[in-house]
């Protein structure tokens, strides 16, 4: 009578232990940048201009992945550059999170008039398109950290409002939500001890992905020089930069490139990961 | 004593059509109450506006619904859920919605004798193992630690009617307690039902559209059609000459074992025709 699938614990998958630990060393360099970083990563030097990563010719001991045109330390900016990543990451992969899911919960368990009114504006908002609407509020905003967190929050909330409010609109239709409201529970209360443990999963997938896709659009505002001022290094500011040079100095293009490739695809692929275990019916 | 008595209930879809029209009906302590009628004929609705949770899309406009001899429409809205908490519960038709999947089996029977009843866990967590070892579930203290994918649907089944006797309710509402299981686990959950019922001594409100169960379980029974009680009788009485040309088409195409290709007729048209015409005359009449 009782599935075998209880029994059977799924080990936690390769892909939850590259992505994982990928974001996991990302984080112990962001907080230990200044510690581990092996130059200041604003300090030029322009005798050590383009200097090749280790394993070229020409290079100078302590520049592990080369130096860009101005001298500066590749790997120190890429280590730095992870502060900001992440902090976008977190705080705005939370606020958009926490905004759209609440949204969409709501619309989706309460409908009528609630449902009306947040659908409508959903759609209304989805009409914009989003890197226009972006780079126009950073404009009215000015550049500056909090300034993309808000404009990753404005344009990405509604991703979280459609899918949770269908989730929460497919889930209060089944029998267990019309028996604990037999069982004596309020709305309010079904609604937070019933809906949302089961659309948990899908708003971790949906909060790990969101990360991702805030580290992009903090680099693409810093390709398009509109991050945060430009003493802090970023890895799109940096994209930017090796661009430019890409000929003469791949390295300073390729490597931000490649992290910043890693990370976004292991926020992704860490969600899934997640979503899987903890989904009770697929566990 | 009648611990549901339903009085000219009025359902409608908000701005549309009615759904249930003056619908009366009376389950007495202790008695099974059959409620028969074809699918879309509103049985699941009477079931869940006494119970409180009907559609949002509909609404109730005149009649009353007295429970345990209260009128819960006069009840304000969070004194009327643990009203009927506490005295009502639900078997449902579909086992596999009906627990919430990501909970543990433990809590969500427990819950109602924490929450609306005031008991200390300890003793919920008591009650409930005794209560599954009566609906014959093994390893009733694994079950509880269990989610509710991990069981098949007669297990789910038993928990639920489990649950659903948990709080000692006076009335029960079994919505085709059946329907989505299989035909040899059916047998064994309706016995169950009927075993319990007389075992706690609760009145039971039986939905089905299968008269031959209701033949074996019930005392007596409504036949419900578009929305109307058609017939309201004693079993036997109903059996032995039914009134209305509806529940006469209606025991006519249900089949006997004796003779199961003769007696398998579709209602004609005809009986149809005609009920909704009385029905049309009725409302004519009640609005005049
Ligand atoms: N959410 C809803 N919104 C609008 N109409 C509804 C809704 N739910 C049910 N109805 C209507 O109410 C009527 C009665 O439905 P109900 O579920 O009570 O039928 P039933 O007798 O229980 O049928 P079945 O045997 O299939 O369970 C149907 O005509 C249906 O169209
Ligand atoms: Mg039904």
């Amino acid at each position: 009578m009782r599935d075998a699938r209880a029994e059977v614990r799924r080990p936690i998958g390769l892909r939850l232990w590259l992505s994982g630990g990928w974001l996991s060393l990302l984080a112990l360099a962001a907080i230990f940048a200044p510690l581990i970083a092996p130059h200041d990563p604003l300090a030029q030097d322009l005798f050590l201009g383009r200097l090749p990563p280790f394993w070229e010719d020409g290079t100078e001991p302590g520049y592990v992945l080369g130096t860009d045109s101005l001298g500066r330390d590749v790997l120190s900016r890429i280590l730095y550059g992870a502060r900001l990543a992440l902090i976008v990451a977190l705080v705005a992969g939370t606020l958009t999170c926490l905004i759209g899911a609440t949204l969409g919960l709501v619309a989706g368990y309460y409908r009528g008039w609630c449902d009306r009114i947040i659908s409508r504006f959903v759609d209304i908002w989805m009409a914009f398109p989003p890197v226009l609407f972006a780079i126009l509020l950073i404009a009215v905003l000015g550049p500056g950290l909090i300034s993309i967190i808000i404009a990753i929050v404005v344009i990405d909330w509604t991703r979280f409002a459609r899918v949770i409010r269908a989730e929460a609109m497919s889930q209060g239709a089944m029998d267990y939500v019309a028996s604990a409201q037999v069982a004596g529970r309020t709305q309010f209360g079904t609604m937070l001890t019933e809906i949302l443990p089961n659309v948990l999963p899908t708003i971790v997938a949906l909060l790990t992905l969101e990360m991702g896709i805030a580290v992009i659009v903090e680099a693409i505002l810093s390709f398009v020089n509109l991050s945060i001022s430009t003493d802090s290094p970023t890895w799109g500011g940096m994209i930017a930069e090796g661009r430019t040079s890409v000929h003469q100095a791949w390295w300073v293009l390729v490597f931000p490139l490649i992290t910043l490739f890693l990370t976004v695809l292991s926020f992704s692929q860490l969600g899934e990961g997640l979503k899987d275990r903890f989904d009770p019916v697929l566990r | 004593m009648s611990y549901l008595q339903i009085k000219n209930l009025d359902v409608r879809l908000k701005g549309g059509g009615p759904i249930l029209r003056r619908v009366s009906l009376d389950v007495t302590a202790g008695q099974v109450h059959g409620l028969v009628g074809e699918s879309g004929a509103g049985k699941s609705m009477i079931g869940k506006a006494v119970l409180g949770t009907l559609p949002r899309a509909l609404e109730i406009t005149g009649g009353a619904i007295m429970l345990d001899g209260t009128d819960i429409g006069t009840l304000p809205p969070a004194e009327r859920r643990k009203r009927i908490g506490a005295t009502a519960a639900l078997i449902p038709q579909d086992p596999l919605t009906a627990l919430n999947p990501s909970k543990r089996i433990g809590p969500q029977i427990t819950r109602r004798l924490v929450d609306i009843l005031g008991w200390r866990r300890a003793d919920a967590q008591a009650r409930a193992l005794e209560l599954l070892d009566e609906v014959h579930i093994p390893d009733p203290t694994r079950v509880m630690r269990s989610y509710p994918h991990e069981l098949s649907g007669g297990m789910r089944q038993r928990i639920l009617i489990a649950s659903a006797f948990a709080a000692e309710p006076k009335l029960i509402i079994a919505d085709e307690p059946t329907t989505a299981l299989d035909v040899t686990v059916q047998k064994q959950i309706l016995r169950l039902i009927a075993e319990m019922q007389k075992r706690h001594g609760t009145a039971l409100l039986f939905v089905t559209h299968d008269l031959g169960v209701v033949s074996k379980v019930c005392d007596s029974l409504s036949v419900l059609y578009a929305g109307k009680v058609v017939e309201d009788a004693r079993m036997q009485r109903f059996f032995m000459s039914p009134i209305h040309a509806y529940s006469r088409a209606l025991l006519a195409a249900t089949p006997t074992y004796t003779d199961p290709k003769g007696s398998l007729m579709p209602v004609p048209d005809t009986v149809i025709d005609a009920v909704e015409l009385e029905i049309a005359q009725h409302d004519v009449r009640a609005q005049a």
